[in-house]
């Protein structure tokens, strides 16, 4: 198993290679010189002589290879440099921000899976009936209604017209008030996707030989389809939770921005149009190595979870 | 006494193209402590006679009949009962063990949910029945390979777990489908050795295709073709003195005795030859077998056969 | 001659069960509709779409016939610019599916045909733009780049193309070990001539289902990009863009969110279920579960 993890780990260092290369290139992506670029804030342009002082700071005036190696050393120990704004270290930011994204994150695939499993079973059980159908139809809104659409809706139902909850925000710290929205908005799109998968994976469950040797032994239709078809078709359903996460996050781009949400998403966002250069190549980088760890987290939880890739693996 | 007795059962399924006549009229019975052969190419309805039996078939199926075991037609009683009686009183053994056992539960669990089921022991006895099991299937170290999953044991020892599943509850009659197919020769003679072991007191319905494991088996067969039976004796009776042309033709298919095949094709289930089902294929064929169906007749006593010229 | 004719019966094939797919004739349905709405927006629209009228400022739609479906904040006709928006958000999708098909295809058929050292090099790339998050990596180019729609089709084009050469050399490699691609080699045929004579036409049918669902996300995303200020730049009537500016009112004058919302999803889910039906029907290894 160690080996395993190992091995994929290494097998990683192309993708986080990648990474570190896109993130650092992203300030030549934008027109004008980098130096000059990075000391651009919403005034403006800052005097040149600032501007030169920081591209020798920065090593901007070595070669282009020279500039990777040393922005790759100063992130790898924990240096993604200053934010233009505040002044303060953009992993301070990146890290509260962080704490926000993850909260909402969680109660979303939380809310997410609490729907969408229950309805995916009860999908397959109940194949082509009405329950079926309208599951199924509410699938194909869900994958393809805009979240932010969805969000602005669901805030002008229970925001604006019930006032059941708060429009937007944050709150004391992330309460369930202020999450609900927000996360149902993000949760809604992976519970679509969920939902089909868990259908179509119970059903080829419920149609293997190993369904007919359970009902021969006696077991009732609900263990038959609660423990022994439920156990098999889980697997791909928990390997997509692991892409849940990503999905959620890319989504957390948008209704952050929506919500008011401080997280990652949103801060990329505000840094974007704050023109703090430095901050989104810190959230760009956090947010792809994280998305990276993601993967690899869900690769070996996987092999945990169906003993016959454990074995392939021996 | 008889442990089981089939009354005129009917088992079709109706679909877009047609019925499809899986079990047409079957009647027979398995008197306790026998093993009884059912033999048939594959397709001719003998793994549906066995779910019906068991009533695991489809909703779509339609069953008419009479299954008869213990005093009770099991075609009558409820969902509940029927559930006390699989795995208890009539175990299954379904055919391809590599997929008939459920990849992600261990072996020894799966084992011990019949036992826990119907005796009522708790998990920790349940288990130790199944490594017991185990054992008497002939697995060797049981208890550490009951904690494996399917995926680690080879076909023969899948067979051998299936047939220990099967015994968990000590059943008083076991269906085996086809417990030796894509087993190699070796392993094959293991598990013929094994099965005529563990049945020794028990009756058994075997089904298979394989004549050959049939005589090593059973104490009478029937040969069934395209959803019926048409012949039905003691094997000593059906090796020495088949009446049935096909019979005859499925004997002469065996290694040992040339391994001459049955010419055509079985006929669809859904669109059967009018007359004798078997006529297209008969070299005896006259013009009453293409009119007529012919009936089961007892040409002498316990020896059935479904055939105009099976005494001429 | 007939190779040909047993291709073109397989086309025939497909579109019959198109037909009998009544998913997929929905989607396709409400994509032909838009679709003329599309071209015909100059006849159809009762007003310039970017007309400003401060005057007729944020009219109810059905209210008033000059403006059926009501106006913004600077009393721009909402049915103009939604129609006109039709326009862009195809217009978007065609070209990014369009470049995206063309890279990735390619790529896709060299790396499996060739294998070797342009394989390796083409798969790491594709495996590690699929190990990152589309929509941030989108944001932040399209960001970076500059705002407009030029930025996002690059940025979408620099995500979407990997999934087209993922599936393209999945197929090559499928094709190249078949017989008749064996022995069109052992004729002597050049590359060049079996890729186009026997790899291509093979290709065609997966590579359709990835762009149609490949449609369907690209304008999602172009949406969503505009959405939040990075795509289209006022006064152009980006579905997207027009949400973002409407949801301000969204207090006085719900529509402004509700129709441009709406627009999306009607053009984003017709490809979606035309994607899913095309791949029902053309996957050959995709049995209909009963």
């Amino acid at each position: 198993m160690i080996d395993y993890i190992l091995k994929r780990i290494l097998q990683l260092i192309p993708a986080l290679l990648l990474v570190s290369v896109v993130s650092f290139s992203i300030i030549y992506f934008a027109p004008g010189d980098p130096a000059e670029t990075l000391c651009t804030g919403p005034d403006g342009s800052a005097n040149p002589k600032s501007v030169e002082e920081f591209r020798i700071k920065m090593g901007l005036d070595k070669p282009l290879h020279t500039q990777y190696l040393i922005w790759l050393n100063n992130v790898l120990h924990g240096d993604f440099g200053y934010s233009y704004q505040s002044e303060n270290p953009v992993f301070d930011h990146i890290k509260k921000a962080f704490g926000a994204t993850f909260k909402l994150s969680v109660v979303s695939l939380i809310i997410s899976l609490a729907i969408s499993i229950p309805l995916g079973i009860i999908s397959a059980i109940k194949q082509n009936s009405p329950v079926d159908v309208a599951c199924m139809v509410g699938a194909s809104l869900g994958v393809s209604m805009p979240n932010f659409w969805l969000g602005l809706l669901l805030m002008l139902l229970f925001g604006v017209y019930l006032h059941w909850l708060p429009v937007a925000g944050y709150g004391d710290g992330g309460d369930l008030e202020h999450i609900l929205l927000p996360a149902i908005t993000l949760g809604t799109g992976s519970a679509a996707i969920t939902a089909r998968l868990m259908r179509s994976s119970m059903l080829e469950a419920l149609g293997q030989d190993y369904i007919q040797t359970a009902r021969a032994k006696g077991v009732s239709e609900r263990i038959v389809i609660g423990k022994h078809a439920l156990k098999n078709a889980l697997i791909p359903v928990v390997t997509m939770v692991g892409l849940n996460f990503g999905y959620l996050l890319n989504g957390s781009i948008v209704v952050e921005t929506i919500f008011g949400w401080p997280g990652i998403g949103r801060l990329t966002v505000d840094s974007i149009n704050m023109r703090d250069y430095m901050m989104v190549q810190g959230c760009i980088l956090f947010v792809a190595v994280l998305f990276v760890a993601i993967n690899l987290l869900v690769d070996i939880s996987y092999r945990y979870i169906d003993p016959r890739i454990h074995y392939e693996a021996a | 006494m008889s442990s089981l007795e089939i009354l005129d059962l009917k088992t079709h399924f109706p679909t877009p193209d047609g019925i499809v006549r899986a079990v047409d009229t079957i009647t027979l019975s398995i008197r306790a402590r026998e093993t009884f052969g059912l033999v048939g190419e594959t397709g001719c309805g003998k793994t549906v006679l066995g779910l019906t039996i068991m009533r695991l078939l489809p909703p779509t199926a339609t069953v008419e009949g009479k299954v008869m075991c213990a005093g009770r037609n099991l075609l009558e009683v409820n969902e509940a009962e029927m559930r006390k009686v699989r795995g208890e009183e009539i175990a299954m053994i379904l055919q391809n063990p590599t997929t008939s056992l459920n990849p992600v539960m261990r072996v020894g669990a799966q084992i011990a949910e019949a036992i826990q089921l119907h005796q009522g022991l708790n998990k920790r006895d349940a288990k130790e029945k199944a490594i017991e099991m185990l054992d008497a299937v002939k697995i060797p170290s049981p208890s550490g390979r009951a904690n494996e999953y399917p995926h680690e044991f080879s076909g023969g020892m899948k067979q051998r777990v299936m047939i220990a599943m099967g015994l968990a509850c000590d059943p008083s009659l076991i269906i085996a489908d086809e417990p030796t197919k894509g087993l190699d020769v070796t392993i094959k003679a293991q598990i013929i050795e094994l099965i005529k072991k563990v049945t020794e007191k028990k009756a058994m319905l075997l089904i298979t295709h394989d004549l050959g494991v049939a005589r090593e088996l059973c104490d009478r067969i029937a040969l069934m073709y395209a959803g019926e039976l048409v012949e039905y004796a003691t094997l000593r009776e059906i090796f020495e003195d088949p009446l049935h042309p096909y019979t005859r033709g499925f004997l002469g298919s065996l290694p040992d005795r040339g391994l001459v095949p049955i010419p055509g094709m079985t006929p669809s289930l859904i669109d059967l030859p009018e007359g004798c089902r078997f006529h297209p294929r008969c070299e005896y064929a006259t013009d009453v077998c293409r009119q007529k169906h012919p009936e089961m007749i007892e040409v002498e006593g316990g020896h059935f056969v479904r055939c105009f010229h099976a005494r001429s | 001659m007939k190779r040909h004719d047993k291709h073109n019966s397989r086309v025939m094939g497909a579109v019959a069960r198109v037909r009998e797919s009544r998913s997929a004739m929905l989607g396709l349905t409400i994509i032909v509709l838009l679709v003329l709405m599309a071209i015909f927006a100059p006849h159809l629209s009762p007003n310039d779409p970017t007309d400003v009228r401060l005057g007729d400022r944020l009219i109810s739609p059905f209210t008033e016939s000059k403006y059926p479906l009501g106006t913004d904040h600077l009393g721009r006709c909402v049915l103009s610019r939604l129609l006109y928006g039709a326009r862009i958000s195809l217009a978007v999708g065609i070209t990014v599916v369009g470049i995206s098909t063309v890279i990735g295809v390619t790529l896709g058929v060299v790396s499996g045909y060739y294998g070797g050292i342009s394989d390796s090099v083409i798969m790491r790339f594709v495996d590690a733009t699929l190990s990152l998050p589309s929509i941030f990596l989108a944001v932040v180019i399209a960001g970076m780049l500059g705002r407009g729609l030029a930025s996002v089709m690059i940025a979408l084009v620099a995500i979407e193309w990997t999934s087209y050469a993922r599936v393209t050399r999945g197929s090559v490699l499928s094709l190249k070990e078949k017989e008749f691609v064996e022995s069109a080699r052992s004729l002597g045929a050049r590359d060049s001539y079996i890729m186009a004579r026997h790899i291509l036409p093979n290709i065609i049918a997966p590579v359709i289902v990835v762009a149609t669902i490949g449609m369907a996300y690209v304008i999602l995303a172009a949406a969503a990009l505009s959405f939040l200020g990075f795509g289209a730049q006022p006064p152009t009537p980006e579905w997207g863009a027009m949400l973002n500016a409407g949801r301000v009112y969204m207090r006085t004058a719900p529509y402004l969110t509700i129709l441009p919302g709406f627009a999306i999803m009607l053009l984003v889910i017709a490809f979606n279920l035309l994607g899913d039906g095309l791949r029902d029907i053309l996957d050959p290894r995709r049995v209909v579960v009963e």
